[in-house]
């Protein structure tokens, strides 16, 4: 689509319709992970490596698919794909950045079942997308993750010292803390438009 | 393969009950929580995505269970997850043949249901350890417990945020929508809200319980 | 895995067994899913088809037949609507088989993401004759007015879009203007409190219209009988 500048792309991915708060993608390490701010910059960063990697193979493969014909075939073709993309990447890491794979490394099994990638790769593929238009929106998308799981992180860590009724504890405050993330980020619909 | 234990245990009303509501997936497990919270904002998308996801969970678990002896160990993720996206992809084509509104309001999720970790923990967890009947009847509740969490959620958004049920008016012309609920915020306020209340209800029979029986917490 | 740690380990299956699983699970699936596809295209062809002319009726009023067309660099050509890429334009006929009116896609960034609608279009009094929205995320309750509004769809009776003399743009520029203060019939009056998704609306009816509609003026009669 022509309209669509790559800013926009990139704005429209990562803030206006962030994957965690406003497509609910990649609710169960949002919640799961964000208890710890360090853990959660290195959960965001992974992720936003794999959804970088996965975006491109998506690509390629739904242009091979087009091309014969097999559109059908797309949906277990990108899962396997991306599952195959994701252990690709943690044994090239192993061998060539042991300190990465330190740090990243135990996240990575996790993400093949991350929605966010699946769904990235997705609705790349029903926006009809350009190859640069989908590297600029796999980015805007690992950045909008990373700063989704990174604020909610900060927020959780402070909510741990607050004193809260027991019933409250636990995911229902999570979940109403992620609302009212999710209602600050409504207010940055209609930037640029 | 060494016959397991469990898979002799019979069928119970239990089998079925677990995954309604003692392990509800969504309410008390917190698994799956992308599409509960995503397509919840009027009740007939609830409807159809439990649907859909009971399906591809019924025969996904049927599957694994019939073909339990015959999958390697080290490749039994990679099977599971080529079978669970064959019938999600079928689900995907019957839904754009019966109606292309209702597939264009459920969108990608219909397809994101592949990695929803409900199918594939069953599928590991369950129907690969036992027989095809205690498989469905596990599955099918399971089932039923996300569709009952969809339906929590849905009905309660949409007659909040649109005043209606089924599309159906219930308060009068002068109701006020509440849109907010039916927004994306909505959806993180009104679950953390239900886990409120199961929370709530919970700490209140533990502590019926105590008072009765004067035995100290578990 | 519990279970497994008590009894003793079996023996690793060689790799002809996990290849073999794998290409009969494999095999198993795509089985299905072709028999799946076969069995429903024509099902959800016929639904495009008929949610396609759902959208082109409500735009051109009093027609009872629709075509489609590819609007190429060299002239139209007719195409089948369902599967058809590219820049499309519909043809509207009525029972006499007479052109009533053409539609096309326009689309721009709204409030939330990507408006996308179709408008129709009438060669006898060059002007807008109506839109649809096909696709929009708009805010329930405000910009999805765009939609529903009956006075903001009024605009769209008989918006002014004639070209001007060279034939190579609009002579007046489509332009959204606030909530009251329409005065030309090239004008679109605004929902107040959903500017952003009424601008949209005229910014992508004037980036159309600017560029597609010169492209299609001296084509008419191309379409003028019913193929």
């Amino acid at each position: 689509m022509e309209h669509e500048s790559l800013g926009f792309i990139f704005l429209n991915a990562c803030i206006i319709n962030n994957f965690v708060l406003s497509y609910f993608l990649g609710i169960c390490p949002f919640l799961g992970v964000s208890g710890k701010l360090d853990t959660a910059w290195h959960m965001g960063l992974a992720t936003a490596f794999v959804m970088l990697v996965s975006s491109l193979c998506a690509f390629a493969i739904n242009t091979l698919l087009v091309q014969f014909e097999l559109e059908y075939l797309r949906l277990i073709c990108y899962i396997a794909v991306i599952a195959s993309a994701v252990q690709l990447v943690e044994m090239v890491m192993k061998k060539f950045s042991p300190a990465l794979f330190r740090a990243l490394g135990i996240f990575l099994p996790l993400i093949t079942t991350n929605c966010a990638i699946l769904g990235l790769a997705l609705f790349q593929t029903f926006r009809e997308y350009s190859f640069l238009q989908s590297l600029v929106y796999s980015l805007g998308a690992g950045t909008g993750f990373t700063l989704a799981i990174v604020l909610m992180a900060g927020l959780r860590e402070r909510l741990a010292l607050a004193q809260v009724p027991t019933v409250s504890q636990g995911a229902a405050l999570s979940l109403m803390l992620a609302g009212l993330l999710s209602l600050g980020f409504m207010g940055f619909a209609g930037l640029g438009g | 393969m060494a016959a397991d234990p469990k898979a002799r245990q019979p069928v119970t009303m239990d089998t079925f009950l677990d995954g309604v509501w003692r392990e509800n997936p969504v309410f008390v497990m917190l698994l799956g929580m992308c599409p509960v919270l995503a397509v919840t904002n009027s009740v007939a998308n609830a409807i159809a995505m439990g649907l859909a996801t009971t399906f591809v969970l019924l025969c996904s678990s049927a599957l694994v269970s019939l073909l339990r002896n015959a999958i390697p160990k080290q490749v039994r993720i990679a099977t599971y997850i080529v079978i669970i996206a064959t019938f999600v992809t079928v689900v995907d084509y019957v839904i754009q043949a019966i109606s292309l509104d209702l597939y264009n309001a459920l969108g990608a999720f219909i397809q994101l249901i592949v990695v929803n970790c409900i199918i594939l923990g069953r599928a590991e967890a369950y129907a690969s350890r036992h027989r095809i009947t205690a498989s469905l009847v596990n599955s099918l509740g399971m089932g039923a417990g996300f569709s009952l969490a969809l339906l929590c959620l849905g009905s309660v958004r949409e007659l909040l945020g649109n005043g209606t049920l089924l599309g159906v008016a219930v308060f009068g012309e002068r109701f006020q929508p509440w849109s907010i609920m039916i927004l994306p915020p909505g959806g993180f306020f009104v679950l953390g809200a239900w886990l409120l209340l199961f929370a709530w209800l919970k700490e209140r029979k533990a502590r019926a319980t105590q008072k009765g029986e004067r035995i100290h917490g578990t | 895995m519990t279970t497994q740690a008590h009894t003793p380990q079996p023996p690793a299956p060689s790799s002809v067994a996990m290849i073999r699983t794998l290409a009969g699970v494999a095999m198993l699936s795509g089985l299905l899913v072709v028999l799946t596809y076969q069995w429903t295209l024509p099902r959800i062809l016929e639904n495009k088809r008929l949610a396609v002319q759902r959208a082109v009726f409500k735009v051109i009023p009093g027609i009872t037949s629709h075509a489609a067309f590819r609007l190429d660099p060299d002239g139209l050509t007719r195409v089948n609507e369902v599967d058809a890429t590219g820049t499309l334009v519909y043809a509207g006929y009525d029972e006499a088989g007479a052109l009533k009116g053409m539609a096309a896609e326009a689309a721009a960034r709204g409030y939330q993401d990507v408006i996308r609608i179709l408008y129709g279009y009438s060669p006898s009094c060059e002007c807008i004759t109506g839109i649809t929205i096909l696709r929009s995320t708009e805010t329930p309750g405000l910009g999805d007015k765009i939609g529903t509004d009956p006075k903001f769809l009024a605009n769209f009776k008989a918006l002014d879009a004639r070209l001007n003399t060279e034939r190579t743009a609009l002579r007046h520029a489509i332009v959204t203007v606030k909530h009251g203060k329409k005065t030309e019939p090239w004008q679109i009056d605004a929902i107040s409190g959903a500017t952003i998704s009424s601008k949209a609306i005229g910014k992508m009816l004037n980036d159309s219209g600017q560029t597609l509609l010169p492209r299609l003026a001296g084509r008419t009669d191309q379409l003028r009988t019913q193929p």
